[in-house]
């Protein structure tokens, strides 16, 4: 779940549409996939350039904490692993990205609006990674949370969206195994390493809940972006889902998820629970969370320092164009 | 020590050090691709590393983790090359390329090694190391040729790390004994090839190779790594030091 609080333009009421509005949304009802050329209206056009926006930047904001262990995976194996996953981050933001340009919004002006602040990231890549557990509950809760959304996603409105969500799907369910694995080894290995792994726990769980957005009744655009089938569950629906998966993960691997309320609701069918702290959420939203600082300093510093590689390469394009132009 | 354990020491050493060093980019470079692309260089690196230590472990008794995570800077048979630090990307890249010019010739003799496992690992890193030389040449070209800054900070690159670029063609007595034994080229005689890549992608680049003879050397025997060494081991073993007898 990488796009929090995504604001959708546009009515959802029937009665207030266009002809052609009307006509669009009788096709997204019908189950049809929009494609780039087809017309769509502009409130669905900038609704999905902010979403998928922002979770292209958040697979590469994301690349941060867990990039913060690959010099310092404990075997060569973990650090290939790790590595490889992170690369694939890196993926997964420029399928994003693509995606958004044929919109019609460049990865540039993207980059831009996320450096300057005005498009966000999910709050989850703000925690630090201090620990190689952390790595582990990262790929097990982040990942999870991450495929409860992406996983509807791939059934979206928007043909390239949803095509990009059934790549990268596949690639973050791996992820999670891999979390998962990590956290086995440490939650069955020395006393130092179980103490890792409940601690990691103990920091995620509440930033993991986080992921999926305020609670439904706060969550002013859900209705028009889940008419327009760019949004496929509620907020709460898919946190409630991730609790009752991870609680039996948590047992299985001996770890206390850290919630003295948690209990199984016979007459739910689902596990009660405690909110997180949402005070928390928008604190991290306006910047302060714990690494929001770290993490678009580094974004920045990525961006500057390789201007005048990016301008480099561009400039050799161009002379070996015009060489090539002036030969024929 | 075995003459095998020692070379495959120093080759996993080479793939290990700079496989560490590119892969400090993960997530900061210039540009997405690009990110994709050094992760998948030091992805190679690092698997290549893990197949020289496994056969220097088979005769040291010992695994490439332990090879990797417990042993001093001493006992690291790196080149001084490949443990200079990034700076910037026009100096990794630099770096990568007068490495790959040494590696896949070094690799492409190998593939014929009379060790059937030195044969194997080099044979499946030589492709490798092919689209390793395509890319970090091609970039050292579009860099030396690209704009006036970006021409600058190539030639500042070259400056830096020439002197680290002679120590890979320095044979000793262990080269002699695996020229003998048909396990190894010696060094100095792949020194040529080496020469005629740089000079002509210096060439297309527009950048001139510095013109001093002088080498840096002591990495591929021990005897005196730079400073730098210690600093990517403390990092890269912190958790097998910190907490012996864990498993991951």
């Amino acid at each position: 779940m990488y796009a929090q609080m995504i604001e959708s333009s546009g009515t959802s009421n029937r009665d207030e549409m266009t002809p052609e509005e009307a006509a669009f949304q009788d096709r997204i009802d019908a189950g049809e996939k929009i494609e780039p050329r087809d017309w769509m209206p502009d409130g669905y056009r900038e609704t999905l350039i902010r979403q998928i926006g922002q979770h292209a930047h958040s697979e590469i904001v994301g690349q941060l904490p867990e990039g913060n262990w690959i010099t310092r995976a404990p075997t060569l194996e973990r650090k290939l692993i790790l590595l490889a996953k992170v690369q694939d981050e890196a993926g997964h933001g420029l399928y994003l990205y693509c995606a958004a340009e044929t919109l019609g919004v460049s990865r540039d002006d993207l980059t831009e609006r996320l450096l300057d602040g005005r498009m966000k990231y999910s709050s989850i890549f703000n925690y630090p990674t201090l620990t190689w557990a952390d790595i582990g509950a990262v790929g097990w809760l982040v990942d999870q949370a991450a495929i409860m959304n992406q996983v509807p996603l791939q059934r979206c409105s928007y043909g390239p969206y949803s095509r990009a969500m059934i790549r990268i799907c596949k690639e973050e369910s791996f992820h999670q195994r891999q979390g998962f694995d990590i956290m086995i080894k440490m939650a069955r290995g020395t006393g130092e390493q179980k103490r890792m792994a409940q601690d990691a726990l103990n920091r995620f769980w509440y930033p993991a809940l986080m992921m999926f957005g305020p609670p439904d009744g706060d969550s002013v655009h859900s209705a028009r972006s889940m008419a327009w089938r760019i949004k496929m569950n509620t907020n709460d629906e898919l946190r409630q889902k991730f609790v009752d998966d991870v609680v039996p993960q948590a047992e299985f691997l001996g770890l206390t998820i850290p919630d003295g309320t948690l209990a199984w609701n016979e007459e739910r069918g689902h596990h009660d629970f405690a909110d997180p702290d949402w005070s928390e959420f928008h604190d991290v939203l306006r910047g302060n969370g714990p690494c929001n600082r770290e993490r678009l300093e580094a974004r920045r510093k990525a961006w500057d320092e390789g201007r005048w590689v990016r301008e480099g390469m561009l400039a050799h394009a161009r002379k070996k164009e015009t060489a090539k132009i002036a030969a024929e | 020590m075995d003459d095998i354990a020692e070379f495959a020491l120093r080759m996993g050493d080479n793939a290990l050090v700079l496989g560490h060093r590119v892969s400090e980019w993960c997530g900061h470079a210039p540009a997405l691709e690009e990110d994709i692309a050094l992760a998948n260089t030091a992805l190679d690196l690092i698997g290549q590393a893990r197949m020289w230590l496994e056969l220097a472990g088979e005769h040291l008794g010992r695994t490439a983790d332990q090879l990797a995570f417990t042993r001093d800077a001493w006992d690291f048979r790196n080149l001084l090359l490949v443990e200079q630090p990034n700076r910037d990307f026009g100096v990794t890249m630099t770096r990568q390329f007068l490495f790959d010019a040494f590696h896949l010739p070094l690799l492409t003799a190998l593939s014929g090694s009379s060790s059937p496992r030195v044969a194997e690992i080099a044979l499946k890193s030589a492709k490798e190391a092919t689209y390793h030389l395509d890319r970090s040449r091609a970039t050292v070209v579009a860099l030396g040729d690209g704009t006036p800054e970006s021409h600058a900070r190539m030639r500042d690159a070259l400056d830096i790390l020439w002197p680290y670029s002679g120590e890979a063609f320095l044979a000793d007595d262990l080269d002699t004994r695996l020229v003998e034994a048909g396990i190894a080229p010696d060094p100095s005689s792949l020194r040529a090839e080496w020469e005629r890549t740089v000079t002509s992608a210096l060439a297309e680049a527009t950048l001139d190779a510095p013109g001093s003879g002088f080498f840096h050397q002591g990495g591929r025997d021990g005897s005196r790594h730079t400073e730098h060494l210690g600093h990517i081991l403390t990092e890269m073993q912190f958790l097998q030091r910190a907490y012996p007898g864990a498993a991951w």
